[in-house]
């Protein structure tokens, strides 16, 4: 069953998909440790503390983020072939955006991880292979009042349970989808494998765009 | 906006997109088909999701001992960005999405079109050589030669339609093609057809004129 850890106690899931993450060989089915995921109170609390660093400066709110996320960031950035030097002054950077930016961050759109994910996407993209990042057009109704806390909280539900399927995935399959965003994999490897546990996240976005079109018309 | 589009982007290409290991001209397709449809924007926010899920169970690496006391030092030297108006777009009249017109330095207008042949014109944009994007610019009823694919073709239409063996492409839909396939698409009666077109590999050109001019054209 779920447990309502906080983010810092997140340990057991850690090291379950570290291993995952890390394996040479693929785990044996017996060794499939019980789910640990964070629950959606822990997300709701990520959200709290970038509108704390967005509202109020908070330094302390900061060091909690940087605690979590900086030594995973650092490990995306490892496994996908930044050495620990690069990667180390990357995170840094990507952790600094994050305050730069936090009045960019829509939690009725994205989990606080979603976000970090991609400034820290974008910064591997930059440094590693020196390109480019072309990036969608913004959509045209400008920026958006505060968003609905249910929207929030419906969000940030809809990602941990997105987090779990992922979690719950055989074996080969998550290994797959890790080896696809760490770049292991070329897209015609991509193209081959399906099944992902989407459709649940999509169709709120889905939702909340049709809304906001026809409120434009 | 135009009209429905039917032809979407591959789940394949939009996770590529999303874990940032697509080449750029492939990238700029697909920002440019987003730009354009509702249904992959929300699907791309899907795959955003994913990575986000495997940073956050991802195992962690230890950060230096001083690396927080050094970012909140970059980060006092920097302060936050006031929170701005997003700038006024003026995309409502535009035939090229933003990410394109990026490449371009403009619209339609600012692109520096080159004959290839049979009424048919192209612009290189420049991108990483492990791909390459062009703009095609398809007088309507014309046919770009018949050619085949040694790897991946993806062709965005930004203006016009045209037709191939497989289907009918108006603007906004994307036609991603693999080595399976040859065909000549043709643009449609009416509207010139303007396409963006992204390949990682030489084009297979079925004629002998073209082969021959491949070389010279880059394509």
């Amino acid at each position: 069953m779920l447990t309502e850890a906080i983010p810092l106690a997140n340990a057991d899931a850690d090291r379950r998909v570290a291993q995952y993450a890390g394996a040479k060989a693929p785990l044996s089915n017996g060794a499939k440790a019980k789910v640990t995921q964070s629950g959606p109170k822990d997300r709701m609390a990520w959200v709290s503390h970038v509108e704390a660093i967005r509202d109020r400066k908070d330094q302390a709110a900061f060091a909690e983020l940087f605690g979590y996320f900086a030594p995973r960031v650092k490990a995306f950035l490892m496994k996908s072939g930044a050495s620990p030097d690069l990667a180390e002054e990357c995170t840094q950077e990507v952790m600094a955006t994050l305050w730069r930016k936090a009045h960019m961050f829509d939690p009725a759109k994205a989990s606080v991880s979603t976000w970090i994910f991609t400034v820290a996407r974008n910064r591997k993209i930059d440094i590693l292979r020196k390109e480019r990042r072309p990036e969608p057009e913004d959509l045209p109704w400008g920026p958006e009042a505060e968003p609905e806390q249910e929207e929030v909280m419906t969000l940030q539900q809809e990602s941990k349970k997105l987090g779990k399927a992922i979690a719950d995935l055989p074996d080969k399959q998550k290994d797959l989808i890790l080896k696809a965003y760490y770049g292991e994999l070329s897209h015609s490897e991509i193209a081959e494998q399906t099944g992902l546990p989407l459709g649940t996240i999509k169709s709120r976005i889905r939702l909340a765009l049709d809304r906001l079109r026809r409120q434009m018309k | 906006m135009p009209q429905e589009i039917k032809h979407h982007l591959t789940d394949a290409l939009l996770m590529g997109y999303s874990a940032g290991t697509l080449p750029e001209a492939f990238n700029l397709v697909v920002a440019s088909h987003v730009s354009l449809c509702d249904e992959c924007r929300a699907r791309l926010a899907e795959f955003d999701a994913v990575g986000g899920e495997i940073v956050a169970m991802s195992e962690t690496a230890e950060m230096s001992a001083d690396s927080l006391a050094l970012t909140l030092a970059a980060i006092s030297d920097a302060p936050a960005e006031e929170e701005q108006a997003a700038a006024p777009e003026i995309t409502g009249t535009a035939v090229l999405p933003r990410p394109i017109r990026e490449y371009v330095g403009g619209d339609v207008e600012a692109v520096k079109w080159r004959k290839i042949g049979g009424g048919v014109r192209q612009a290189i944009l420049r991108t990483s050589k492990n791909a390459t994007a062009r703009l095609l610019y398809i007088p309507a009823g014309c046919a770009v030669p018949d050619h085949g694919h040694a790897g991946t073709e993806l062709t965005l239409v930004l203006q016009g339609a045209f037709r191939d063996e497989t289907d009918r492409f108006g603007a906004g839909d994307v036609e991603v093609a693999n080595e399976d396939l040859d065909h000549q698409p043709v643009a449609e009666d009416g509207e010139d057809c303007i396409c963006l077109a992204a390949t990682d590999a030489p084009l297979k050109f079925n004629a002998m004129i073209p082969k021959l001019a491949q070389p010279f054209l880059r394509i």
